[in-house]
């Protein structure tokens, strides 16, 4: 007990009960056992591995635009072809496998980018403060100034032809300032603790400081807002080409398949069906999969 | 250690009350068996140290326990005989203000940021007396007036963000004294504040309980502030009261070894430069509370008696009670300083 | 206040400039000459295209022509497409699509997102809160374009209760089903954001202070939650106003709404790139007003930021 105070010190483990704990979620338990991060983790795996090696889906048979009879079109699904036959006559079972490399694709790589990016950016701005903030933070507000959507299209439109990397291009131009005013203020946050003080006064120089002691103690919920942000990134791609404005073909993917399928919803239904069954599971499981992080790491984000 | 029958009845009396708290690592018992007594006019300190059940054992009454997590296990809280653990929703809200109130700690997060005080205060007699928006206001300005708010007329429309920590401690004590309650309840209502401030708020609270012969329940970690301020006081350990009787007698004279622990830890205050006399270890865990006095483990009396059975609240002298088994000897005892 | 407003507008003025500039940079950047692709096969004498280019301003140096440019937006003028056409004039024709489709998403998202997130906040933990939480994962993951996609199918082919091409149903029939898909999605976000906004407040200390003032539950709710849960959701559904604007773009392709997106598509495949600056820019500056306007909110919701 303290001498120079009246007061009584606070007793141990006695204050949860004090303050009304919340139950908790169930922190102790296994994270295979949260059927969330497991059924999400499975679909982003699956996504991940059939864009790697659509091969290994398709029984290493013909590519998507091999063996194609443009007699079959639009033929309807068949034990011969699971998912019909496309437009050009092509296997649409193949052809929907293939196509998620170009979604996966996208999606991972503009958020890595986004990542990076605000990471290093963010850790700067927090790091420095002053007029390095300052232009950071006022190119970030103009950057926040243009709705994502349209800066893409506008970046898109340079592009007579465009592929996979282009559009990831257009995307990850725009795709980083909401992650790197989060990282400067996770960073302004953690500037002034000990360990970073500690760091300084041993005589550690501030590049060492940021890329040893600010950016690992910051970047984690960076990462996970970051993973939260694959989804919207998969399912922009797909509404950009399928408004003709991001993939154009030869490339194969979701959102040109549901495109072309457009002309003929009628006529060849499945043509629309699988893409956005395919596109549907995959920014799902992304967002279910970030989600179930976020809650890993912050449980009271949610 | 019932009321006798001839006695009047009491403002308050808690029977055998118990609080139990579902946490992920079980049953806590926050509350375990506690009995009060509280007449009007009187004013009672709960003594203890954060975990002890004191403000817990506020809320049980106020009704303003988290269910769930919180439970109540049992017992009854009698206002003016009236059972408060078993009346409905609707009655509790016809007591809760006119009949009873309570002064938080922080003030600034007991006030709502979004409107201005006088409407907080003001909301007291529109829902309860069905007074006008005008009447209403005049009201809250009559209320500020009463708790010494300066310029009241003028501040009924300021924010609480615009006022300093010790008038909104003031704004907060005028709602709960809007309704004239029998029976405040301070729950650590100056922990938050500058001493000099704390003493103006104590001296307020004081005053206006004497005023209206309110029954007053003062919760504190602080004993000078019971000294101050209280007739009688409660000490609580591990969600029990172990000691209680008058202020002046239970801090001069203590019967229980904690109460004596923390009388001498404020005493030695004086004796500068000397060994402080501590209490050695820590409460019990709530999750699992011992079998028998859950001071024991910490104290200089105990012997086997005491980790066997748990010591009863039993009258020592004239007012005075004291759950130890050795209560005659705390006096006397050498104690912690060797 | 109105010191506060001219300092915002202040400060609003560079990140217009910045955001225009981004834009107009990069539109000019397109590779094509402007004027092959207005001519096509045949091509003009020498003398026609430089006689144009003058016209056009197009052999100033770069920053010339877009301080001109900007200097004409200050004025009104968003300077003329490859027809001599105001392209002000031909924002403003479709710019009414564009904003009644916003809004009524908006509107919509604003009344189905607060509802599932107070809902959700009231009875957080529950079933109720559960299956709130399941809707706005299935919004939140499900791409916007292929609900659309969907309900045109289902809404607009076989059931025909909504004209599948275009506006000739007029407000509100034509733009019901489009504005329901954007809002739909949208509501997800703005749901979660309300229903943790609300869950926070109803921990709050002043929150016990009203139950200690024996208040009904409905008037702690209405009265002293609600307003301190919609501080953080305010921000929020000012911003996302903007957003709705970018997002009506593809909604519009898809159900063939004559708004801005079909100009903007349609510019692009023109290489009309006053057009497209001229769209950006204006966006921008809605983007920035709506901004400002929820700044300016902010303060009358709470008044500890108030100036």
């Amino acid at each position: 007990m303290s001498a120079t105070s009246t007061t009584i010190g606070p007793g141990d483990g006695a204050q949860a009960v004090d303050r009304a704990p919340a139950p908790s979620r169930g922190a102790h338990r296994r994270w295979w056992l949260r059927p969330r991060l497991a059924i999400s983790g499975t679909i982003v795996l699956l996504m991940i591995i059939m864009a790697a090696f659509p091969q290994l889906f398709t029984g290493f048979g013909a590519g998507p635009t091999e063996n194609c009879d443009i007699m079959l079109s639009n033929q309807a699904p068949s034990a011969a072809h699971l998912f019909g036959i496309d437009i050009q006559g092509c296997d649409y079972y193949t052809n929907v496998i293939y196509g998620a490399r170009a979604s996966i694709l996208v999606g991972i790589v503009v958020s890595a980018i986004a990542f990076a990016i605000a990471a290093l950016v963010g850790a700067i701005a927090g790091y420095f403060g002053g007029w390095v903030d300052a232009v950071i933070s006022r190119i970030c507000d103009m950057a926040f100034g243009l709705p994502f959507i349209l800066a893409a299209i506008v970046v898109l439109q340079l592009f007579g032809q465009r592929n996979i990397w282009t559009v990831i291009f257009a995307l990850a131009l725009f795709s980083w300032p909401g992650g790197v005013r989060f990282m400067r203020s996770s960073v302004l946050e953690i500037r002034h603790r000990e360990y970073v003080q500690a760091a300084r006064l041993l005589g550690a120089g501030n590049r060492r400081i940021i890329a040893k002691h600010i950016v690992p103690n910051a970047v984690t919920p960076l990462l996970v807002l970051q993973t939260l942000g694959v989804g919207g990134m998969i399912s922009a791609e797909a509404g950009l080409t399928f408004i003709g404005i991001g993939l154009t073909p030869p490339a194969v993917s979701w959102g040109l398949q549901l495109a072309a399928a457009r002309d003929y919803i009628d006529a060849a239904p499945h043509l629309l069906l699988f893409p956005a069954i395919f596109l549907t599971i995959t920014v799902l499981g992304f967002v279910l999969f970030g989600e179930a992080l976020r809650d890993e790491f912050d449980p009271k984000g949610k | 250690m019932r009321q006798p029958h001839h006695a009047p009845r009491p403002l308050l009396e808690i029977r055998d009350l118990r609080v139990q708290f579902a946490t992920p690592q079980g049953t806590a018992t926050a509350i375990n068996g506690v009995d009060l007594q509280l007449a009007a006019g009187q004013c009672l300190g709960i003594l203890g140290e954060s975990g002890s059940g004191k403000s817990v054992t506020a809320r049980t009454i106020m009704g303003l326990l988290d269910t769930p997590p919180a439970r109540v296990a049992g017992g009854e809280i009698l206002l003016n005989g009236e059972d408060l653990l078993s009346i409905g929703a609707k009655r509790r809200r016809q007591l809760t203000g006119p009949c009873m109130s309570m002064v938080f700690q922080d003030a600034l997060s007991a006030l709502n940021p979004v409107h201005p005080v006088g409407r907080q205060i003001g909301e007291l007699f529109r829902v309860h007396r069905g007074y006008s928006r005008k009447a209403a206001k005049a009201a809250a300005i009559e209320m500020m007036d009463r708790v010494r708010i300066p310029a009241a007329a003028s501040r009924v429309n300021d924010y609480p963000h615009q006022f300093s920590g010790g008038m909104r401690q003031r704004i907060v004590i005028a709602m709960a004294l809007a309704l004239g309650p029998e029976l405040l309840i301070a729950d650590e209502p100056t922990t938050a504040l500058d001493v000099t401030v704390q003493a103006q708020i104590l001296e307020l609270l004081k005053e206006q309980q004497a005023e209206n012969n309110m029954g007053l329940i003062l919760i504190t970690h602080d004993i000078s502030v019971v000294r101050e301020v209280t007739d009688q006081v409660a000490v609580m350990y591990a969600g029990r009261i172990i000691e209680q009787g008058p202020t002046a007698q239970v801090l001069s004279a203590p019967r229980h070894p904690y109460t004596r622990g923390l009388a001498e830890s404020v005493a030695s205050e004086a004796l500068k430069g000397h060994r402080l006399p501590a209490i050695p270890g820590s409460p019990p865990d709530l999750l699992n509370i011992p079998v028998g006095c859950s001071f024991a483990n910490r104290c200089f009396l105990a012997d086997e008696a005491c980790t066997a059975a748990v010591p009863a609240l039993e009258a020592i002298s004239a007012g005075r009670q004291s759950a130890c088994f050795h209560s005659q000897e705390v006096p006397s005892h050498a104690a912690y300083s060797h | 206040m109105l010191g506060y407003t001219v300092r915002r507008i202040g400060q609003m003025i560079p990140v217009l400039l910045g955001a225009t500039f981004i834009i107009y940079a990069l539109t000019f950047l397109m590779p094509g000459d402007p004027i092959s692709a207005l001519t096509g096969e045949r091509p003009l004498p020498e003398a026609t295209v430089a006689q144009i280019r003058q016209a056009y301003h197009l052999d100033d140096p770069f920053f010339v022509q877009y301080g001109n440019y900007i200097l004409g937006v200050f004025r009104g003028d968003f300077g003329i497409d490859f027809f001599g056409r105001p392209v002000l004039g031909l924002i403003l024709e479709r710019l009414p699509t564009t904003l009644a489709l916003a809004l009524t998403a908006w509107v919509l998202k604003l009344f189905i997102g607060l509802l599932i997130g107070v809902y959700g906040g009231l009875r957080a933990g529950k079933t109720g809160d559960h299956f709130a939480l399941v809707f706005t994962v299935l919004f939140m993951g499900v791409p916007g374009f292929v609900i659309a996609l969907g309900a045109q199918t289902y809404f607009g082919v076989h059931l025909g209760w909504v004209d599948p091409a275009g506006i000739r149903a007029g407000w509100p029939m034509a733009f019901i089903l489009p504005a329901l898909v954007m809002a739909l999605e949208a509501a997800a976000g703005l749901a979660r954001l309300t229903r943790t906004s609300l869950v926070d407040v109803l921990r709050a200390e002043y929150l016990r202070t009203a139950k200690a003032k024996g208040l009904t539950p409905r008037r702690i709710i209405w009265g002293h939650a609600l307003r301190n849960a919609m501080i953080p959701v305010v921000t929020y559904l000012g911003l996302s106003l903007a957003g709705m604007l970018g997002g009506a773009v593809i909604i519009e392709a898809i159900f063939n709404l004559p708004g801005i997106g079909g100009l903007m598509v349609s510019s692009i495949n023109n290489k009309e790139g006053t057009v497209v600056v001229g769209i950006a820019t204006l966006l921008v500056l809605v983007y920035l007003v709506f901004n400002l306007l929820v700044d300016l909110t902010y303060g009358l919701i709470d008044p500890r930021v108030r100036i």
